[in-house]
Protein backbone atom coordinates (compact mmCIF):
# COMPACT_ATOMS: atom_id res chain seq x y z
CA UNK A 1 0.00 0.00 0.00
CA UNK A 2 2.62 2.17 0.44
CA UNK A 3 4.28 4.97 -2.07
CA UNK A 4 1.08 4.51 -4.29
CA UNK A 5 -0.18 8.33 -4.37
CA UNK A 6 -2.09 8.79 -7.65
CA UNK A 7 -1.70 5.26 -8.66
CA UNK A 8 0.24 3.21 -11.66
CA UNK A 9 -1.63 2.34 -14.70
CA UNK A 10 -3.79 -0.78 -14.03
CA UNK A 11 -4.97 -2.03 -17.95
CA UNK A 12 -9.03 -2.51 -18.27
CA UNK A 13 -11.95 -2.41 -20.62
CA UNK A 14 -13.72 0.40 -18.86
CA UNK A 15 -15.36 3.58 -20.68
CA UNK A 16 -12.54 5.18 -19.00
CA UNK A 17 -9.76 3.50 -19.72
CA UNK A 18 -10.77 3.60 -23.38
CA UNK A 19 -11.40 6.90 -23.46
CA UNK A 20 -8.41 8.82 -25.29
CA UNK A 21 -5.76 9.99 -23.13
CA UNK A 22 -6.13 13.70 -24.21
CA UNK A 23 -9.84 13.90 -23.76
CA UNK A 24 -9.28 12.85 -19.68
CA UNK A 25 -6.45 15.27 -19.42
CA UNK A 26 -8.76 18.12 -20.53
CA UNK A 27 -11.72 16.44 -18.54
CA UNK A 28 -9.69 16.91 -15.61
CA UNK A 29 -7.93 20.06 -15.92
CA UNK A 30 -12.07 21.75 -16.19
CA UNK A 31 -13.27 19.41 -13.53
CA UNK A 32 -10.06 20.66 -11.82
CA UNK A 33 -10.88 23.86 -12.15
CA UNK A 34 -14.58 24.04 -11.74
CA UNK A 35 -14.22 22.30 -8.20
CA UNK A 36 -11.52 25.43 -7.37
CA UNK A 37 -14.05 27.85 -8.91
CA UNK A 38 -17.36 26.87 -7.28
CA UNK A 39 -17.26 27.49 -3.84
CA UNK A 40 -19.66 25.83 -0.19
CA UNK A 41 -19.26 22.79 0.79
CA UNK A 42 -22.88 21.05 -0.29
CA UNK A 43 -20.85 21.37 -3.87
CA UNK A 44 -17.55 20.25 -2.37
CA UNK A 45 -19.19 16.93 -1.10
CA UNK A 46 -20.97 16.95 -4.61
CA UNK A 47 -16.94 16.45 -6.28
CA UNK A 48 -16.06 14.06 -3.83
CA UNK A 49 -19.26 11.93 -4.69
CA UNK A 50 -18.32 12.11 -8.29
CA UNK A 51 -14.94 11.36 -7.94
CA UNK A 52 -16.05 8.31 -5.87
CA UNK A 53 -18.23 7.62 -8.37
CA UNK A 54 -15.55 7.59 -11.35
CA UNK A 55 -13.40 5.36 -8.58
CA UNK A 56 -15.79 2.57 -8.90
CA UNK A 57 -16.51 3.12 -12.56
CA UNK A 58 -12.41 2.51 -13.69
CA UNK A 59 -12.86 -0.70 -11.32
CA UNK A 60 -9.42 0.32 -9.21
CA UNK A 61 -11.18 -0.66 -6.07
CA UNK A 62 -11.32 1.22 -2.28
CA UNK A 63 -7.83 -0.24 -1.55
CA UNK A 64 -5.70 1.68 -4.15
CA UNK A 65 -8.43 4.57 -3.16
CA UNK A 66 -7.48 4.32 0.28
CA UNK A 67 -4.02 4.20 -0.79
CA UNK A 68 -3.95 7.24 -3.17
CA UNK A 69 -5.30 8.73 0.02
CA UNK A 70 -3.44 7.71 2.52
CA UNK A 71 -0.04 10.32 1.77
CA UNK A 72 -2.28 13.49 1.99
CA UNK A 73 -4.59 12.17 5.27
CA UNK A 74 -2.25 13.78 7.24
CA UNK A 75 -2.40 17.22 5.09
CA UNK A 76 -6.17 17.07 5.02
CA UNK A 77 -6.91 17.02 8.43
CA UNK A 78 -4.11 19.73 9.14
CA UNK A 79 -6.17 22.01 6.56
CA UNK A 80 -9.56 21.07 8.18
CA UNK A 81 -8.27 21.75 11.81
CA UNK A 82 -6.63 25.65 10.49
CA UNK A 83 -10.06 26.32 8.57
CA UNK A 84 -12.55 24.86 11.26
CA UNK A 85 -10.67 27.44 13.47
CA UNK A 86 -10.32 30.22 11.14
CA UNK A 87 -13.43 30.43 9.32
CA UNK A 88 -15.76 27.08 10.57
CA UNK A 89 -16.60 23.77 9.47
CA UNK A 90 -18.41 24.63 6.54
CA UNK A 91 -14.90 26.28 4.83
CA UNK A 92 -13.17 22.80 6.43
CA UNK A 93 -15.70 20.56 4.35
CA UNK A 94 -15.41 22.28 1.26
CA UNK A 95 -11.06 23.02 1.16
CA UNK A 96 -10.92 19.03 2.42
CA UNK A 97 -13.61 17.75 0.02
CA UNK A 98 -12.36 19.67 -2.76
CA UNK A 99 -8.69 18.39 -2.20
CA UNK A 100 -9.92 14.69 -1.63
CA UNK A 101 -12.33 14.47 -4.80
CA UNK A 102 -9.22 16.07 -7.32
CA UNK A 103 -6.51 13.47 -5.69
CA UNK A 104 -9.06 11.05 -6.41
CA UNK A 105 -9.77 12.58 -9.79
CA UNK A 106 -6.18 12.75 -10.43
CA UNK A 107 -5.24 8.81 -9.42
CA UNK A 108 -8.57 7.62 -11.97
CA UNK A 109 -6.22 9.71 -14.28
CA UNK A 110 -3.06 8.09 -13.83
CA UNK A 111 -4.28 4.42 -13.09
CA UNK A 112 -6.54 4.35 -16.52
CA UNK A 113 -3.79 5.60 -18.43
CA UNK A 114 -0.67 4.56 -19.86
CA UNK A 115 2.28 7.03 -19.16
CA UNK A 116 3.38 6.72 -22.44
CA UNK A 117 0.14 7.56 -23.74
CA UNK A 118 -0.14 10.81 -21.23
CA UNK A 119 3.49 11.43 -22.27
CA UNK A 120 2.48 11.64 -26.43
CA UNK A 121 -0.23 14.16 -25.47
CA UNK A 122 1.94 16.42 -23.63
CA UNK A 123 4.48 16.06 -26.39
CA UNK A 124 1.22 17.22 -29.02
CA UNK A 125 -0.09 19.81 -26.97
CA UNK A 126 3.39 21.71 -26.49
CA UNK A 127 4.29 21.47 -30.12
CA UNK A 128 3.64 24.82 -31.11
CA UNK A 129 5.56 25.74 -28.25
CA UNK A 130 8.68 24.72 -30.22
CA UNK A 131 9.13 27.64 -32.03
CA UNK A 132 9.18 29.46 -28.86
CA UNK A 133 12.12 27.61 -27.36
CA UNK A 134 10.47 25.15 -25.51
CA UNK A 135 11.24 21.08 -26.11
CA UNK A 136 7.99 19.34 -25.65
CA UNK A 137 9.89 16.02 -25.29
CA UNK A 138 12.08 17.42 -22.38
CA UNK A 139 8.77 18.42 -20.80
CA UNK A 140 7.21 15.49 -21.48
CA UNK A 141 9.90 13.62 -19.70
CA UNK A 142 9.59 15.80 -17.01
CA UNK A 143 6.37 15.53 -16.35
CA UNK A 144 6.66 12.10 -16.10
CA UNK A 145 9.35 11.84 -13.75
CA UNK A 146 7.33 14.21 -11.26
CA UNK A 147 4.60 11.97 -11.44
CA UNK A 148 7.31 9.17 -10.11
CA UNK A 149 9.19 11.21 -7.96
CA UNK A 150 5.77 11.05 -5.60
CA UNK A 151 5.17 7.57 -4.72
CA UNK A 152 9.50 7.52 -4.33
CA UNK A 153 9.27 10.46 -2.12
CA UNK A 154 6.95 8.87 -0.17
CA UNK A 155 8.60 5.45 0.19
CA UNK A 156 11.77 7.47 0.67
CA UNK A 157 9.77 9.04 3.74
CA UNK A 158 8.28 6.27 5.25
CA UNK A 159 12.08 4.30 5.63
CA UNK A 160 13.41 7.54 6.94
CA UNK A 161 10.32 7.73 9.67
CA UNK A 162 11.20 3.96 10.62
CA UNK A 163 15.07 4.23 10.72
CA UNK A 164 14.55 7.32 13.06
CA UNK A 165 11.76 4.82 15.13
CA UNK A 166 14.56 2.30 15.27
CA UNK A 167 16.69 4.66 16.70
CA UNK A 168 14.22 5.86 19.54
CA UNK A 169 14.33 9.48 17.53
CA UNK A 170 10.82 9.64 16.43
CA UNK A 171 10.20 12.96 18.03
CA UNK A 172 13.60 14.61 16.52
CA UNK A 173 12.80 16.22 13.20
CA UNK A 174 16.44 16.59 12.26
CA UNK A 175 15.79 12.30 12.76
CA UNK A 176 13.56 12.74 9.92
CA UNK A 177 13.77 15.45 7.97
CA UNK A 178 17.77 15.74 7.39
CA UNK A 179 18.07 12.01 6.26
CA UNK A 180 14.72 12.32 3.98
CA UNK A 181 16.19 15.68 2.21
CA UNK A 182 19.43 13.59 1.62
CA UNK A 183 18.23 11.05 0.20
CA UNK A 184 16.12 12.70 -2.20
CA UNK A 185 18.52 14.86 -3.42
CA UNK A 186 20.78 11.26 -3.99
CA UNK A 187 17.43 9.92 -5.51
CA UNK A 188 17.22 12.19 -7.81
CA UNK A 189 20.80 12.56 -9.07
CA UNK A 190 20.54 8.50 -9.29
CA UNK A 191 17.90 9.21 -11.43
CA UNK A 192 19.74 11.86 -13.67
CA UNK A 193 22.55 9.34 -14.00
CA UNK A 194 20.11 6.61 -14.90
CA UNK A 195 18.77 8.73 -17.61
CA UNK A 196 22.05 9.99 -19.17
CA UNK A 197 22.96 6.37 -19.26
CA UNK A 198 20.41 4.80 -20.98
CA UNK A 199 20.78 8.25 -23.39
CA UNK A 200 17.10 9.33 -22.38
CA UNK A 201 16.97 13.34 -23.00
CA UNK A 202 19.93 13.57 -25.19
CA UNK A 203 17.71 14.06 -28.28
CA UNK A 204 15.56 16.62 -26.19
CA UNK A 205 18.39 18.65 -25.71
CA UNK B 1 33.90 -6.52 -30.28
CA UNK B 2 33.94 -2.57 -29.79
CA UNK B 3 37.61 -0.70 -28.98
CA UNK B 4 37.72 1.10 -25.36
CA UNK B 5 40.99 2.96 -24.99
CA UNK B 6 42.07 5.24 -22.00
CA UNK B 7 44.30 7.66 -22.48
CA UNK B 8 46.18 8.94 -19.82
CA UNK B 9 43.31 9.26 -17.80
CA UNK B 10 42.86 10.92 -14.06
CA UNK B 11 40.11 12.04 -12.23
CA UNK B 12 40.01 14.57 -9.19
CA UNK B 13 37.23 15.03 -7.22
CA UNK B 14 37.16 18.84 -5.37
CA UNK B 15 37.08 18.40 -1.33
CA UNK B 16 37.11 21.41 1.25
CA UNK B 17 40.73 20.72 1.90
CA UNK B 18 41.70 20.33 -2.01
CA UNK B 19 41.78 18.01 -4.73
CA UNK B 20 41.30 13.70 -4.09
CA UNK B 21 42.75 11.85 -6.62
CA UNK B 22 40.37 9.32 -7.70
CA UNK B 23 42.50 7.50 -10.55
CA UNK B 24 45.71 7.96 -11.11
CA UNK B 25 46.79 8.33 -15.00
CA UNK B 26 45.77 5.37 -16.82
CA UNK B 27 45.81 4.22 -20.07
CA UNK B 28 44.04 1.09 -21.06
CA UNK B 29 42.92 -0.68 -24.09
CA UNK B 30 39.75 -2.86 -24.01
CA UNK B 31 38.52 -5.25 -26.99
CA UNK B 32 37.95 -8.45 -25.00
CA UNK B 33 34.61 -9.74 -24.73
CA UNK B 34 34.23 -9.95 -21.03
CA UNK B 35 36.42 -7.67 -18.75
CA UNK B 36 35.99 -7.55 -15.08
CA UNK B 37 37.01 -4.77 -12.63
CA UNK B 38 37.60 -6.27 -9.54
CA UNK B 39 38.86 -3.92 -6.09
CA UNK B 40 38.19 -2.91 -2.69
CA UNK B 41 35.73 -0.46 -1.75
CA UNK B 42 36.60 2.62 -3.14
CA UNK B 43 39.58 1.76 -5.30
CA UNK B 44 38.19 3.62 -8.09
CA UNK B 45 36.54 0.72 -10.14
CA UNK B 46 33.05 2.60 -10.40
CA UNK B 47 34.79 5.28 -11.48
CA UNK B 48 36.94 3.62 -14.48
CA UNK B 49 33.42 1.96 -15.53
CA UNK B 50 31.70 5.41 -15.52
CA UNK B 51 34.22 6.84 -17.51
CA UNK B 52 33.31 4.54 -20.36
CA UNK B 53 30.11 5.81 -21.19
CA UNK B 54 30.56 9.74 -19.79
CA UNK B 55 29.11 9.32 -16.22
CA UNK B 56 32.47 10.64 -14.71
CA UNK B 57 34.10 12.83 -17.13
CA UNK B 58 38.08 12.17 -17.09
CA UNK B 59 40.20 15.37 -14.96
CA UNK B 60 42.62 15.34 -17.35
CA UNK B 61 43.35 12.69 -20.64
CA UNK B 62 40.79 11.20 -22.92
CA UNK B 63 38.51 7.96 -23.47
CA UNK B 64 37.70 7.03 -26.60
CA UNK B 65 34.93 3.97 -27.66
CA UNK B 66 35.72 3.10 -31.10
CA UNK B 67 37.51 6.47 -31.89
CA UNK B 68 34.54 8.03 -30.47
CA UNK B 69 35.82 10.93 -27.60
CA UNK B 70 33.14 10.28 -24.40
CA UNK B 71 34.00 14.29 -24.10
CA UNK B 72 33.26 15.58 -27.03
CA UNK B 73 30.80 12.75 -28.41
CA UNK B 74 28.96 11.70 -25.57
CA UNK B 75 25.40 11.37 -27.34
CA UNK B 76 26.68 9.13 -29.77
CA UNK B 77 28.96 7.34 -27.35
CA UNK B 78 25.67 6.75 -25.01
CA UNK B 79 23.96 4.64 -28.04
CA UNK B 80 27.09 2.12 -27.76
CA UNK B 81 27.45 1.64 -24.67
CA UNK B 82 24.51 1.09 -22.24
CA UNK B 83 25.00 0.97 -18.41
CA UNK B 84 23.47 -1.28 -15.45
CA UNK B 85 23.74 0.10 -12.06
CA UNK B 86 24.12 -1.59 -8.69
CA UNK B 87 20.50 -0.42 -7.88
CA UNK B 88 17.96 -1.17 -10.33
CA UNK B 89 15.25 1.19 -8.35
CA UNK B 90 17.22 4.37 -9.27
CA UNK B 91 17.49 3.39 -12.85
CA UNK B 92 14.38 2.46 -13.45
CA UNK B 93 12.14 6.11 -13.87
CA UNK B 94 8.67 5.13 -15.17
CA UNK B 95 5.55 3.23 -13.36
CA UNK B 96 4.91 0.30 -14.86
CA UNK B 97 7.34 -2.69 -16.13
CA UNK B 98 6.20 -2.35 -19.76
CA UNK B 99 6.23 1.74 -20.32
CA UNK B 100 9.79 1.54 -18.42
CA UNK B 101 11.01 -0.52 -20.87
CA UNK B 102 9.37 1.46 -23.69
CA UNK B 103 10.80 4.59 -22.82
CA UNK B 104 14.00 3.10 -24.05
CA UNK B 105 12.37 2.72 -27.01
CA UNK B 106 11.30 6.21 -27.99
CA UNK B 107 14.30 7.23 -29.52
CA UNK B 108 14.38 4.31 -32.07
CA UNK B 109 10.43 3.77 -32.38
CA UNK B 110 8.46 6.56 -32.90
CA UNK B 111 4.82 4.82 -33.59
CA UNK B 112 3.39 4.04 -30.11
CA UNK B 113 1.76 0.80 -31.29
CA UNK B 114 5.10 -0.58 -33.21
CA UNK B 115 7.62 0.82 -29.70
CA UNK B 116 4.83 -1.33 -27.59
CA UNK B 117 5.24 -4.74 -29.57
CA UNK B 118 8.98 -3.94 -29.23
CA UNK B 119 9.27 -3.39 -25.54
CA UNK B 120 6.71 -6.61 -24.75
CA UNK B 121 9.36 -8.68 -27.61
CA UNK B 122 12.34 -7.38 -25.24
CA UNK B 123 10.13 -8.29 -22.25
CA UNK B 124 9.45 -11.85 -23.04
CA UNK B 125 13.17 -12.37 -23.84
CA UNK B 126 14.21 -11.86 -20.00
CA UNK B 127 10.96 -13.61 -19.15
CA UNK B 128 9.08 -10.76 -17.90
CA UNK B 129 6.16 -10.29 -20.10
CA UNK B 130 3.65 -11.35 -17.70
CA UNK B 131 4.86 -8.43 -15.58
CA UNK B 132 4.19 -6.02 -18.27
CA UNK B 133 1.56 -4.08 -16.55
CA UNK B 134 2.88 -4.50 -12.67
CA UNK B 135 4.18 -1.80 -10.88
CA UNK B 136 7.94 -1.37 -10.65
CA UNK B 137 7.71 -1.05 -6.97
CA UNK B 138 6.08 -4.69 -6.71
CA UNK B 139 8.86 -6.55 -8.52
CA UNK B 140 11.44 -8.20 -6.44
CA UNK B 141 14.95 -7.73 -6.88
CA UNK B 142 15.98 -10.01 -9.41
CA UNK B 143 12.80 -9.01 -11.26
CA UNK B 144 14.41 -4.94 -10.85
CA UNK B 145 17.58 -5.83 -12.16
CA UNK B 146 16.38 -8.04 -15.26
CA UNK B 147 13.71 -5.16 -16.00
CA UNK B 148 17.06 -2.59 -15.70
CA UNK B 149 18.69 -4.92 -18.13
CA UNK B 150 16.36 -5.21 -20.33
CA UNK B 151 16.01 -1.54 -20.36
CA UNK B 152 19.15 -1.03 -21.01
CA UNK B 153 19.19 -3.43 -23.96
CA UNK B 154 16.14 -2.31 -25.54
CA UNK B 155 18.64 0.50 -26.83
CA UNK B 156 21.05 -1.98 -28.57
CA UNK B 157 23.82 -1.19 -26.99
CA UNK B 158 27.71 -2.82 -28.19
CA UNK B 159 29.05 -2.29 -24.52
CA UNK B 160 27.84 -2.75 -21.99
CA UNK B 161 29.39 -1.48 -19.07
CA UNK B 162 27.55 -3.25 -15.39
CA UNK B 163 28.57 -1.87 -11.90
CA UNK B 164 28.39 -4.38 -9.14
CA UNK B 165 24.86 -5.67 -11.14
CA UNK B 166 24.66 -8.39 -8.54
CA UNK B 167 25.66 -6.92 -5.24
CA UNK B 168 22.10 -6.51 -4.00
CA UNK B 169 20.80 -10.12 -4.87
CA UNK B 170 20.49 -13.33 -3.60
CA UNK B 171 22.25 -15.64 -4.48
CA UNK B 172 19.69 -17.48 -7.08
CA UNK B 173 19.67 -14.22 -8.85
CA UNK B 174 22.97 -13.60 -8.74
CA UNK B 175 23.86 -16.23 -10.34
CA UNK B 176 21.20 -15.82 -13.05
CA UNK B 177 22.36 -12.22 -14.08
CA UNK B 178 25.51 -13.11 -13.74
CA UNK B 179 24.83 -16.16 -16.35
CA UNK B 180 23.11 -13.93 -18.54
CA UNK B 181 25.72 -11.13 -18.19
CA UNK B 182 28.62 -13.35 -19.57
CA UNK B 183 26.13 -14.63 -21.93
CA UNK B 184 25.17 -11.46 -23.94
CA UNK B 185 26.18 -11.09 -27.49
CA UNK B 186 27.70 -6.96 -26.36
CA UNK B 187 30.82 -6.55 -24.61
CA UNK B 188 30.40 -6.50 -21.34
CA UNK B 189 32.51 -4.07 -18.89
CA UNK B 190 31.56 -5.82 -15.86
CA UNK B 191 32.27 -4.28 -12.14
CA UNK B 192 32.58 -6.88 -9.62
CA UNK B 193 33.25 -8.23 -6.18
CA UNK B 194 31.89 -11.71 -7.13
CA UNK B 195 35.21 -13.26 -7.99
CA UNK B 196 33.73 -16.45 -8.88
CA UNK B 197 32.02 -13.92 -11.85
CA UNK B 198 35.02 -12.54 -12.93
CA UNK B 199 37.17 -15.71 -12.87
CA UNK B 200 34.26 -16.23 -16.39
CA UNK B 201 35.72 -13.41 -17.71
CA UNK B 202 38.52 -13.20 -20.75
CA UNK B 203 40.42 -10.02 -18.75
CA UNK B 204 40.23 -9.26 -14.96
CA UNK B 205 41.83 -5.76 -14.15
CA UNK B 206 42.45 -5.23 -10.15
CA UNK B 207 42.13 -1.90 -9.27
CA UNK B 208 43.71 -0.20 -5.78
CA UNK B 209 43.98 3.09 -4.47
CA UNK B 210 43.07 4.79 -8.06
CA UNK B 211 45.19 2.61 -10.14
CA UNK B 212 45.15 -0.72 -12.18
CA UNK B 213 47.51 -2.80 -10.66
CA UNK B 214 47.02 -6.11 -11.94
CA UNK B 215 45.70 -7.27 -15.51
CA UNK B 216 45.89 -9.82 -17.16
CA UNK B 217 43.84 -13.40 -17.49
CA UNK B 218 41.27 -13.99 -15.10
CA UNK B 219 43.27 -16.80 -12.60
CA UNK B 220 46.24 -15.00 -12.57
CA UNK B 221 44.47 -11.22 -11.64
CA UNK B 222 41.85 -13.34 -9.12
CA UNK B 223 44.82 -14.78 -7.42
CA UNK B 224 46.79 -11.89 -7.31
CA UNK B 225 43.73 -9.99 -5.64
CA UNK B 226 42.99 -12.45 -3.09
CA UNK B 227 46.90 -12.42 -2.40
CA UNK B 228 46.62 -8.68 -1.12
CA UNK B 229 43.25 -8.09 -0.50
Amino acid sequence: MRGQLLGDHRPGTTWLHRLPAGTKLLGLLVVGIVVVAVRGPVSALGFLALALGLVAWSGMGIRLALAALRGILLVAALLAAWQAWQHGWGRAVEAVGDLLALVLLATVLTVTTPVDEVLDVITRVLQPLRRLGVNPEAVALAFSLAVRAIPTTIAIADETRDAALARGLERDPRARLTPLVIRVVAHARATGDALQARGIGDDER
Amino acid sequence: MSTVRFEAVTVTAPTLDGDVLILDRTDLTLTEPRIALIGANGSGKSTLARLVNGLVTATTGRVLVDGLDVAQEGREVRRRVGFVFTDPAAQLVMPTVLEDVALSLRRTHRDKAVRRTAALAMLAEFGLEELAARSVHSLSGGQRQLLALAGVLATGPDVLVADEPTTLLDLANSRRIGDLLLGLAQQLVLVTHDLELAARCDRVLVVDQGRVVHDGPAAGAVAHYRSTA
